[in-house]
């Protein structure tokens, strides 16, 4: 398999000015090209599902309703992701110029950003920034304006179809898929809800072409991502790298010499030991990530670990269906039960027969990918569960 | 009319009274009240005609939106993973000896609440915590001390 060597990109974060023209310059040609190139481009979602987003921005275009709408998924709460509000803080101009040329795309005149609670510091620069555009578009031709949602303070909200729930006033429930946001959304109007990482993505593809584009990553994870980088590392924070780099190549540069794990793509991610890191790819053929890496070193306990996100899930759990709601208890009642000696270190494989039952069952990504840190927590790590 | 009824009404009128417009009108009694009484999910069950327990099945399903009563504070200690291993202990610990009260407790001049939190996004710059809507990182227990001595002369 194709792996690329660790390289830093510098193109999200280069300074902010020639949005308008480019929007401009996009309005006077054809929609159909711009899809093209963006499914030509292969950028897929940058909140983690990875979803194609040329697709998404082609199936709203072809939806047929009266009004449309296009919503920024700020609702960033993957434990150890915090690229986005980066972005919101240094580049907000690209994040909402890329809102609007998804309007023009897909024939929507509305659009939200659904800012967490918990970034609601932003918001008073945010709405300057979109008032200023609001009236740019205006004298651009576009009719296309920009208005701001909040969170209140849920973690799954982040999951599309939740995030439109609580735009709606209802609890932040996930809805049965399909019918898919992009045919029935918002008020139940095409929408498309894209990543606030995508949405600048968009512009760059914009800007340099698809062609330049295609250039970064690989074959199945095309071009840049933005990585937050933080726990046991000489280096944290935001880092703009290729895709499809090898995990151990990652480790070299950002571990602290002593790295026993990699928790990639947060606590709905995967847990990679140091003898699989020469083997593992970050990107869609590997181990594909929302951006959140935490690296731990020989010191921490990964009973720990695996209990804070357990009880980060079940806090987080909406509660709606019951694989996820009584799922969640049970695995960290029963990490807990083991670790105690009131259970049998076997009953682990009870629990991960329940993590994959879970992986089937629930409703939506929250419980399905439980099992993902928890499966790859007791394979890699029983010993530490256990004693 | 009474105080919240005018103050519902007023907010109905700038949000509007459909279902979507629940979420922005609860957010701004929080911001003004810092809870959500029995009375305030009364009266805005009355606004968007909607049952009460409709509102108040709503808003407790967001951990932001408080429906028991909580001070003028609101400390939110970030206990995700990172922030646990960069210390976060030390820090639960100087904010409870300073203000003589535990996670979930008021203080007793209803000045400060506290509660812990899921990932706040600033994993690299932990421990961090929000105090109402403003951040704080890289925490120390004396960097933290230091906070709430501010906040409590304000």
């Amino acid at each position: 398999m194709e792996t690329k060597q660790l390289s830093r990109v510098d193109l999200i974060f280069k300074p902010e000015g020639k949005e308008i023209e480019l929007l401009k310059k996009k309005l006077n040609e054809d929609g159909d090209d711009f899809i093209l190139e963006l499914i030509d481009s292969g950028l897929k979602g940058r909140g983690g599902a990875g979803f194609l987003t040329g697709l998404k921005w082609k199936l709203a275009r072809e939806a047929k309703a009266d009004q449309k709408y296009v919503i920024c998924n700020a609702d960033e709460g993957e434990p150890g992701t915090f690229k986005d509000r980066e972005i919101l803080e240094r580049v907000p101009r690209k994040v909402f110029t890329g809102m609007a040329l998804c309007g023009h795309i897909v024939g929507a005149t509305k659009g939200y950003i659904y800012l967490r609670a918990e970034y609601k510091y932003l918001a008073p620069k945010l709405k300057k920034c979109m008032a200023d555009l609001n009236d740019e578009f205006k004298k651009i031709g576009l009719e296309f304006t920009l208005d701001i949602r909040y969170g209140s303070g849920a973690y799954v909200c982040g999951e599309e179809t939740a995030l439109i729930e609580s735009m709606e006033g209802k609890r932040g429930e996930p809805r049965n898929k399909p019918p898919f946001p992009v045919t029935e959304g918002y008020l139940n109007k095409p929408t498309v809800v894209n990543n606030v990482e995508t949405f600048v993505n968009t512009m760059i593809i914009s800007e340099i072409g698809f062609k330049e584009y295609k250039k970064l990553g690989t074959d199945h994870s095309r071009g840049m991502k933005l990585f937050s980088i933080s726990g046991d590392a000489v280096k944290e924070g935001i880092f703009e790298l290729e895709l499809g780099m090898s995990l151990a190549d990652f480790v070299e540069e950002f571990g602290d010499g002593d790295t026993k794990a990699v928790q990639v793509g947060g606590a709905s991610g995967f847990c990679v030991p140091r003898k699989k890191f020469k083997e593992t790819i970050i990107g869609f053929e590997g181990i594909p990530t929302g951006g959140s890496m935490k690296i731990f070193n020989s010191s921490r306990s990964m009973y720990n670990v695996l209990h804070n996100y357990l009880d980060f899930f079940q806090e987080e759990s909406c509660g709606q269906c019951t694989p996820c709601r009584v799922g969640c208890q049970q695995l960290l009642l029963g990490i807990e039960a083991v670790k105690r000696r009131e259970r049998p270190s076997s009953y682990l494989d009870e629990l991960m027969k329940l993590a994959d039952t879970m992986k089937i069952s629930a409703k939506c990504g929250l419980g399905q990918s439980v099992g993902n840190a928890f499966v790859s927590i007791i394979e890699n790590f029983r010993e530490e569960i256990v004693y | 009319m009474s105080n919240t009824e005018n103050f519902v009404k007023e907010l109905a009128d700038k949000h509007g009274r459909k279902r979507e417009s629940l979420m922005p009108i609860l957010q701004e009694v929080i911001d003004a009240r810092r809870y959500l009484s029995d009375e305030t999910v009364v009266n805005i069950a009355r606004e968007l005609d909607m049952s009460a327990a409709d509102v108040y099945g709503t808003a407790s399903f967001y951990s932001f939106i408080e429906t028991k009563e909580v001070g003028q504070y609101s400390i939110r200690l970030c206990k995700t993973i990172v922030c646990d291993m960069k210390g976060k202990e030390a820090i639960l610990n100087a904010i409870e000896e300073t203000l003589k009260i535990k996670i979930g407790q008021t203080t007793p001049d209803r000045k400060f609440s506290l509660s812990t939190t899921n990932c706040l996004g600033w994993c690299h710059k932990g421990p961090a915590m929000l105090i109402n809507d403003e951040v704080f990182t890289e925490l120390t227990p004396g960097k933290v001390i230091e906070i709430l001595e501010n906040y409590m002369n304000r």
